[in-house]
């Protein structure tokens, strides 16, 4: 069911192109600031950064509610702070202080907020897919009309995850949108080299649920694929399986060099920088102004400053919390 | 006058113990390959009359896909309810090890308490009917050894539903195993058999010469060992552990603080298994009084094996139990 494109596609009004811009650029502030702070030593962590992927989370989250959830991955901050986590907590738990999301026990690969609707972070490969149908089977026997959505990159639908959950949700009929971000690479493997489908999309085909390649640079196509799928899962129709073309323009973690890729493909991906490209489109349409969008920068580059500054500031847990939270209540084996 | 009791074996106890938290909680569902009963309510009809009762909706059969289904059963958990995830044997978890020790067990402590996976996983397992090395491990000692998951293993039908009914209601995730050789026994179990409390061992006999601990199918081996044991003359104190993680150091302390002397069985293989843990524990905590060294028994260091012989070698027979009694007893 390899779905067509059809002329007459959902498109975002103005307010929603803003809203899904002033998301990237959350992002990407975020990014900007989380790359710098760990180049002046002051944060130790591991870094996936998802420069250049800023659309996808973005243009899937103006079609979210509060409650509804998503499951990402360990290169998924783009995705929390589309879904709506706020930057302080989220900065804090990348900086492993106790006023963080997790008191500074998952870290960034393992965020969790679910009041925000972000359930889990995993940093295992695959692993976002089989809980996101529990949440979305769960949305279900509440005859709610929440749906889940499931983030994780092309690399993953090579396990056996995927697989088994695609087909458990197509089974099952669950409102969950998976939603692949093929930055064409899972650490230095180039995607058609581990991968026996030119499309993840056709992987769809196998389990009898929709299935669409988007261009996941272009906030309009992924605002359309997105709106679509999310319906469908609201209105009991089941799930969907995006895939979302991208690029990640800072490799598989931060410090990580580009050997592996060919040079030309990556200078053809990063001409496309999402970001610039859909500036130029909200000015050119005049959806926005420069003076707005200057505003917009200035006022999102303050909040992650305060963030940051807010994290930086925070204390580290105290050693008692290895205890805390192994089981309800604490219990010395 | 005794209160009324029903005779029921260990799988008829496990179903009883579903159904009434089912009954009591709506929030109670059940998935795993075969659970409903088009499919016969489960491989050996653990959960036989349940979908029947409660509806497809609530039991539901799923794929042979374990990630799937404990995936399901974590994200349902998380999503306000409390599932109950059939493996139809240990060996399967392996497939789903991932969805279990790094997702279950961890997603509380990760997320720094928000989360919460209040999942029951049970199955069944153990050596004795011939299933080979790919359907019988005893694999609880890794399931212990991870941070954040609690194992139940019963031994009687009684215990079988009382702790059932705790896992159901625990608000962490429980790996509840089923052995083979305990599940076709009826027992009388008290019509009113509420939940056991997780991590309290159970006294089967009292005794004062030497402390025998099993659990599980062992359990069963160690009442014949203490039997003959009598015949002896030597009065053993046997302790149902019940639960492995958390176990019940108190108890176990206790009794070998009267005694002096343990011997711990179980059907794993005796290599990095529970026994050693609760060996070392108990010799950090009472290495003065002890009247001899801790012993363990277990299975010896291979695969669960075919052959008959080589089967009946593999597990721990009642005279080996006896013999290492004998070997303390000095
Ligand atoms: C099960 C598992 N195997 C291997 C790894 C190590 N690993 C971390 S990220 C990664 C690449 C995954 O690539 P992809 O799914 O394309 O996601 P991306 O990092 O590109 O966003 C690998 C192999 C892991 N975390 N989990
Ligand atoms: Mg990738």
């Amino acid at each position: 069911m390899h779905q067509e494109r059809g002329a007459n596609r959902a498109m975002p009004d103005a307010a929603t192109q803003l809203d899904i811009y002033r998301r990237m650029i959350r992002i990407e502030r975020n990014d900007d600031a989380t790359i710098r702070t760990i180049k002046q030593g002051r944060l130790q962590m591991p870094y996936y950064s998802a420069r250049g992927q800023e659309v996808i989370p973005s243009a899937v989250s103006v079609n979210l509610n509060p409650d509804d959830t998503i499951c990402t991955i360990y290169r998924g901050i783009h995705d929390m702070v589309a879904k709506g986590v706020p930057l302080r907590p989220l900065w804090a738990e990348i900086a492993g202080r106790v006023t963080g999301t997790c008191k500074g026990k998952g870290g960034p690969m393992h965020i969790t907020h679910p009041e925000s609707g972000v359930m889990v972070t995993t940093g295992i490969v695959g692993s976002s897919m089989p809980i996101a149908n529990g949440l979305a089977w769960a949305a279900k026997l509440d005859g709610s009309r929440r749906v889940t959505v499931a983030y994780f990159g092309d690399g993953a639908s090579n396990i056996g995850a995927f697989h088994e959950s695609l087909n458990l949700a197509s089974l099952w009929k669950l409102p969950v949108i998976f939603v692949c971000q093929n930055n064409r690479y899972a650490e230095h493997s180039r995607f058609d080299k581990c991968t026996a489908v030119d499309r993840v999309a056709k992987r769809a085909g196998s389990y009898d649920m929709p299935g669409e390649t988007v261009d996941g640079n272009d906030p309009f196509e992924m605002y359309a694929a997105a709106r679509e799928a999310i319906e469908r899962a609201r209105d009991g129709g089941g799930p969907t399986l995006i895939e979302a073309i991208t690029f990640r323009f800072l490799g598989h973690v931060f410090g990580d060099d580009d050997k592996y890729m060919d040079k030309a493909e990556k200078a053809a991906a990063m001409a496309r920088d999402p970001i610039p490209a859909f500036r130029a489109r909200l000015l050119e349409s005049g959806v926005a102004t420069e003076q707005g969008l200057a505003d917009m920068h200035k006022d999102i580059t303050a909040e992650v400053e305060d963030a940051m500054q807010f994290a930086l500031g925070s204390e580290f847990p105290s050693v008692d919390e290895l205890r805390r939270d192994v089981f309800a209540t604490e219990i010395a084996l | 006058m005794s209160a009324p009791t029903t005779k029921m074996n260990a799988l008829q106890a496990v179903n009883a113990a579903i159904a009434e938290a089912m009954a009591a909680d709506p929030k109670v569902i059940l998935l795993g390959e075969d659970v409903a009963d088009p499919e016969g309510g489960g491989v050996v009809g653990t959960t036989r009359g349940l979908s029947t009762r409660f509806g497809d909706d609530r039991v539901k059969s799923t794929p042979i896909s374990e990630q799937a289904i404990i995936g399901a059963a974590i994200g349902a958990a998380l999503g306000g309810y409390r599932p109950i995830a059939e493996i139809m044997l240990m060996n399967f978890t392996t497939i789903a090890m991932d969805m279990i020790v790094n997702h279950a067990a961890k997603l509380r402590f990760m997320s720094g308490g928000q989360s919460q996976v209040p999942i029951t996983i049970h199955m069944l397992t153990g050596a004795g009917a011939s299933t080979a090395g790919q359907h019988a491990d005893h694999l609880e000692a890794w399931f212990a050894h991870t941070a954040g998951l609690k194992v139940v293993a019963p031994s009687c039908p009684a215990d079988y539903k009382g702790l059932m009914l705790s896992c159901i209601a625990d608000p962490d995730p429980c790996i509840f195993i089923e052995s083979m050789r305990t599940l076709f026994v009826p027992e009388d179990v008290p019509d009113d058999q509420g939940p056991i409390e997780l991590g309290r061992a159970n006294i089967i006999q009292e005794g004062n010469d030497v402390t025998i601990v099993a659990y599980s199918g062992m359990v069963i081996t160690a009442r014949e060992a203490v039997k003959k044991l009598a015949e002896e003359g030597i009065s053993a104190e046997l302790i149902d552990l019940r639960t492995v993680a958390p176990w019940d150091r108190d108890c176990v302390l206790a009794s070998v603080r009267k005694t002096g002397r343990a011997v711990l069985v179980h059907e794993a293989v005796r290599s990095f298994g529970v026994g050693a843990e609760i060996a070392a524990t108990i010799h950090e905590a009472l290495f003065g009084l002890l009247k001899g060294p801790v012993r363990r028994l277990g299975a010896p260091y291979s695969p669960v094996p075919f052959s008959k012989p080589l089967e009946n070698a593999f597990l721990v027979q009642p005279d080996a139990v006896v013999a290492a009694v004998l070997s303390v007893m000095g």
